[in-house]
């Protein structure tokens, strides 16, 4: 099946992932080369939530791919305020582009929005669901520090929450990957996920902790998110939880050298600012490979060479 | 009004709701859930329809079943496929004349389209969008094709009336 819209990260198969990241690294590699491949190309931009980074990530990638983009502007100054439904919007902003991106504060609306168009949508959020771009440079940085095969991954923090967890969870389950999940009992994963990820890889490489303690010294990765202070009921119960979840030089003394530390960003306190100078880190990369992974992702989804195709179209793997 | 008289060969217990001439029975529904049923049909009389409804009558196969006769009106695969979430256990008897001439099981549909409203207040469909709901069936329960939200138990809350 030939994919026009990016909307989860369930929807791709180990090979799209991988179509996906091959073009990334061969945009990263030189990306002059690909400098005027969508001249004229027009990416509508409709956040619907402010996100200057995700937001700004986009628009880079299509001005580096030699295009450009219109952007909606604040929910504030738009029909939106005038009560205008999402399937309008849409389908009146498609009449101006050549895709779109959207991200929205509903759950399932980039699914919903993509009935509505025929020009390729990527999902840059979707309320709690989903955000597969993100998914993509997750992985993208984890196959260059540790590869995506015979991978063990530490995902902690909130858990219950954090969609890029969810998207990043569900796209691994297509590799051989061993995913501990570290949080305190409030933020665990929602059963839904577990119950997906259950389905996807039978549930063998599927094991939850409440403590970094026990798996950390097997780690490949380990990816932190943010525990967010305020989900916690009372203060006390945050600050039994914080300490455990916090990655300082002490931490690391039980993690092997090859750890690879990721965070999707913005951190808190959850990384010690020590951490950063070491060969741990890989959360700058990671921030800045969302160029190149976006990159890749417009050009499979814009091309009318049959690029497209590529996604979904190819092996049945 | 009815005939009931004449027909003691079968479960008696059925008796109390009176034979149609021609229509749909729908038999060993779930105790307590035959106005589900009628909602999740988008029967509520309103189109003059003929409707018996039997409730919490004793039956072998369940220990109590609720029984919907619909006079006038043979049910499509598509509604009895539906009926399945909230009645597994249905028996669907199509009649004519008074004769049963065709009897199946409900069997659970793939996808359940614009009878359900997702329960999830994030979800997009429930946010006034020119969309119908869409349900994956699950082998227990249902998930939202938008949002993903599962639900296992109390989907004939969901019917969407
Ligand atoms: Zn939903």
């Amino acid at each position: 099946m030939r994919h026009d819209h990016l909307i989860t990260s369930k929807q791709l198969t180990r090979g799209d992932i991988e179509t996906i990241l091959d073009r990334a690294a061969e945009i990263d590699a030189d990306p002059s080369a690909v400098a005027d491949r969508h001249t004229n190309t027009l990416l509508g931009l409709l956040f619907f939530e402010p996100s200057t980074r995700t937001k700004m990530s986009f628009e880079t990638a299509m001005k580096r791919l030699g295009g450009d983009v219109v952007d909606m502007g604040s929910v504030e100054s738009s029909s939106v305020k005038k009560g205008e439904t999402l399937a309008d919007t849409v389908r009146v902003i498609e009449g101006y582009t050549d895709a779109l991106v959207l991200r929205h504060p509903k759950q399932g609306s980039a699914t919903m929005a993509s009935e509505f168009v025929d020009v390729p949508l990527v999902n840059a959020g979707d309320g709690a669901g989903h955000h597969p771009s993100q998914t993509m440079l997750d992985l993208y940085t984890i196959r260059e520090n540790a590869g995506l095969d015979d991978l063990t991954i530490g995902i902690m923090g909130d858990l219950k929450y954090g969609r890029t967890v969810h998207s990043l969870a569900h796209a691994l389950t297509n590799f051989d990957a061993q995913q501990h999940f570290i949080s305190p009992e409030s933020l665990r994963l929602p059963r839904e996920v577990v119950y997906d990820l259950h389905q996807e890889d039978g549930g063998a490489g599927i094991r939850e902790h409440e403590s970094l303690e026990e798996v950390l010294p097997s780690l490949d990765v380990l990816y932190v998110t943010r525990i967010q202070r305020e989900r916690f009921p009372d203060e006390q119960e945050y600050q039994k939880v914080a300490g455990e979840y916090q990655i300082g030089s002490e931490t690391l003394e039980a993690a092997g050298d090859d750890l690879t530390i990721m965070h999707p960003l913005p951190r808190v306190d959850e990384i010690a600012p020590e951490i950063d100078e070491t060969d741990h880190a890989a959360y700058f990369d990671q921030a800045h490979n969302g160029v190149p992974v976006r990159m890749a992702l417009l050009d499979l989804l814009l091309s009318d060479d049959g690029a497209a195709d590529r996604l979904g179209g190819g092996s049945d793997e | 009004m009815s005939d009931d008289h004449d027909h003691h060969d079968g479960d008696e217990h059925e008796l109390r709701v009176s034979k149609i001439r021609s229509g749909t029975v729908i038999d060993h529904v779930r105790g307590g859930q035959a106005l589900n049923v009628l909602a999740i049909l988008g029967i509520d009389g309103s189109e003059g329809e003929e409707v018996s409804v039997g409730m919490n009558v004793p039956s072998d196969r369940l220990a109590r079943k609720d029984i919907v006769k619909v006079e006038g009106r043979e049910l499509s695969q598509d509604e009895v496929d539906v009926l399945s979430l909230i009645a597994p256990d249905a028996t669907i008897n199509i009649v004519r004349d008074y004769e049963v001439i065709e009897k199946h099981r409900v069997e659970p549909p793939e996808i359940v389209e614009g009878v359900l409203s997702c329960p999830n207040a994030g979800c997009i469909t429930t946010s006034g969008e020119p969309v119908d709901s869409r349900f994956e069936v699950l082998e227990e329960g249902v998930r939202c094709d938008y949002c993903g939200t599962i639900v296992r138990d109390e989907i004939a809350a969901l019917i969407d009336t």
